[in-house]
């Protein structure tokens, strides 16, 4: 798909016709009334969530420069700010941010919007190039899963979990101020391993438990 | 796939989904990890919690001309990729084979399953091969014969041991294949491996041990435990 990319650097959202589809998803065939009522409250967070993950589709599928630039437009400056907080240079966290957007696009296809929204899978390529760069360790990875990440995830499963990144965001904006100091901290990398609290006050078991559901089914289906 | 009780603590799993863990950590997480689907879920849930900083993030702006510097990055990288692939076309699929023992990031670490391990003995019948990690923490495989101890020791910082074949136990619990053990300070234990198979354990420390008699002391500076 060819289009021009001029104006795309100013998007903040996703293009209106993703956010359309992502809200016909939305009201198309959900499970269970409480999902509804939350929807109300969050249809358009969770809408722009669905939207970014169409645009990852597009750019693994159709190799999209326009959502590409859309995605760059909102996240890598996102990105730059939080590698400057983890103790980068304006300079070092430009080059790494343009280095994270680039495997994006070249790992678009690992991408798996069952178990991670699109600002989750871009930290984790930023905080894989952070180890590498700036504390130059090198990072042992899970063993990947027998069926691999070409299966195609339910869309529900997708729109659940997106849903419950939104609500773990939530979650995360309504700690204490002390409390959610201490979690961007640790992820900023500045507490080491022994001073993060064990009891973090987040909400972590919904979207725990939806992951481990999801492998397990996986795993019987390759059974 | 046996029952795991025994898993990783919120502390790590959100230390290695902030990269702060030592090296030697990450690599006893990532190997807990590959056996343990609950400890997956929780690490992709703690991953979102990485993606909700990102996005709450203030925005810094890029330089004027960096989307086209990045999409010119791609068009190198798909030159390079293409070049790579002609060479030599793998898929660079992380897994073990079925019958292997030891989990992918480990079988990187040691550049195979069991058979690859350069063992050497630490006395009593207990081996140890030490990993090539950075110098924050120091990570071993150990082999211990079944029915055998290990020396009654404590610790100073934290120390990680992770279960791969057989099964011990210690003052607090058993421990079977992929569960984990995470002690501290206030544990002195002596693990003893059940009979049956011989005990292999992946074990990260990231201050030495504290040996409770005189004989593992002295051998301590030499054999870095």
């Amino acid at each position: 798909m060819m289009t021009q990319t001029s104006t795309l650097m100013n998007a903040r959202k996703p293009a209106s016709h993703d956010a359309q589809s992502a809200k016909r998803i939305l009201e198309q065939g959900l499970p269970g009334p409480a999902l509804v009522k939350e929807v109300d409250l969050k249809k358009t967070h969770t809408s722009d969530r669905m939207a970014w993950v169409s645009h990852m589709q597009a750019i693994r599928d159709d190799k999209d420069r326009k959502a590409f630039a859309e995605i760059f437009g909102h996240f890598a400056p996102r990105v730059k700010g939080f590698l400057m907080k983890s103790g980068a240079n304006p300079e070092l966290a430009e080059d790494v941010t343009q280095e994270v957007m680039a495997t994006l696009w070249r790992k678009a296809h690992m991408f798996d919007p069952a178990k991670a929204s699109v600002s989750t899978w871009i930290f984790t390529i930023a905080r894989n190039r952070k180890i590498d760069v700036l504390r130059k360790q090198r990072r042992p990875e899970p063993e990947d899963l027998p069926w691999g990440p070409e299966a195609e995830p339910a869309q529900e499963d997708v729109l659940a979990l997106q849903q419950d990144c939104e609500n773990l965001n939530e979650a995360l904006a309504a700690l204490p101020d002390k409390q959610k100091e201490l979690i961007v901290k640790a992820y900023y990398g500045d507490l080491t391993h022994n001073e993060i609290a064990e009891q973090t006050g987040l909400p972590l078991g919904t979207i725990k438990s939806r992951i481990r559901l999801a492998l397990e089914r996986l795993r019987h289906q390759m059974k | 796939m046996t029952e795991i009780r025994h898993h990783l603590t919120d502390a790590l799993l959100m230390g290695y989904s902030a990269g702060t863990l030592p090296e030697g950590f990450n690599l006893v997480v990532a190997t807990h990890i590959s056996l343990c689907d609950e400890c997956r879920a929780r690490m992709h849930a703690f991953d979102n919690v990485g993606g909700g900083i990102v996005d709450n993030e203030t925005p810094e702006p890029m330089s004027m001309d960096s989307l086209n510097q990045t999409l010119d990055l791609i068009e190198a990288g798909d030159i390079a990729q293409q070049a790579a692939e002609a060479v030599s076309p793998t898929d660079t699929l992380n897994r073990r084979a079925d019958t292997d023992v030891l989990p992918a990031p480990l079988q990187q670490y040691v550049g195979g399953d069991l058979d690859a391990v350069k063992w050497r003995k630490v006395g009593g019948g207990v081996q140890q091969a030490i990993l090539k990690t950075d110098t924050s923490a120091t990570v071993r495989l150990l082999r211990i014969p079944a029915g055998t101890a290990v020396p009654d020791h404590g610790h100073r910082g934290t120390e990680l041991t992770l279960v791969l074949q057989g099964a011990f136990r210690d003052e607090t619990d058993r421990f079977g294949t992929g569960d984990i053990e995470v002690a501290n300070e206030d544990l002195d234990h002596q693990p003893i491996a059940e009979d049956g198979e011989d005990c292999i354990c992946l074990a990260a420390t990231d201050a030495p041990l504290r040996f409770n008699s005189w004989i593992p002391r002295i051998a301590q500076p030499f054999l870095r435990i």
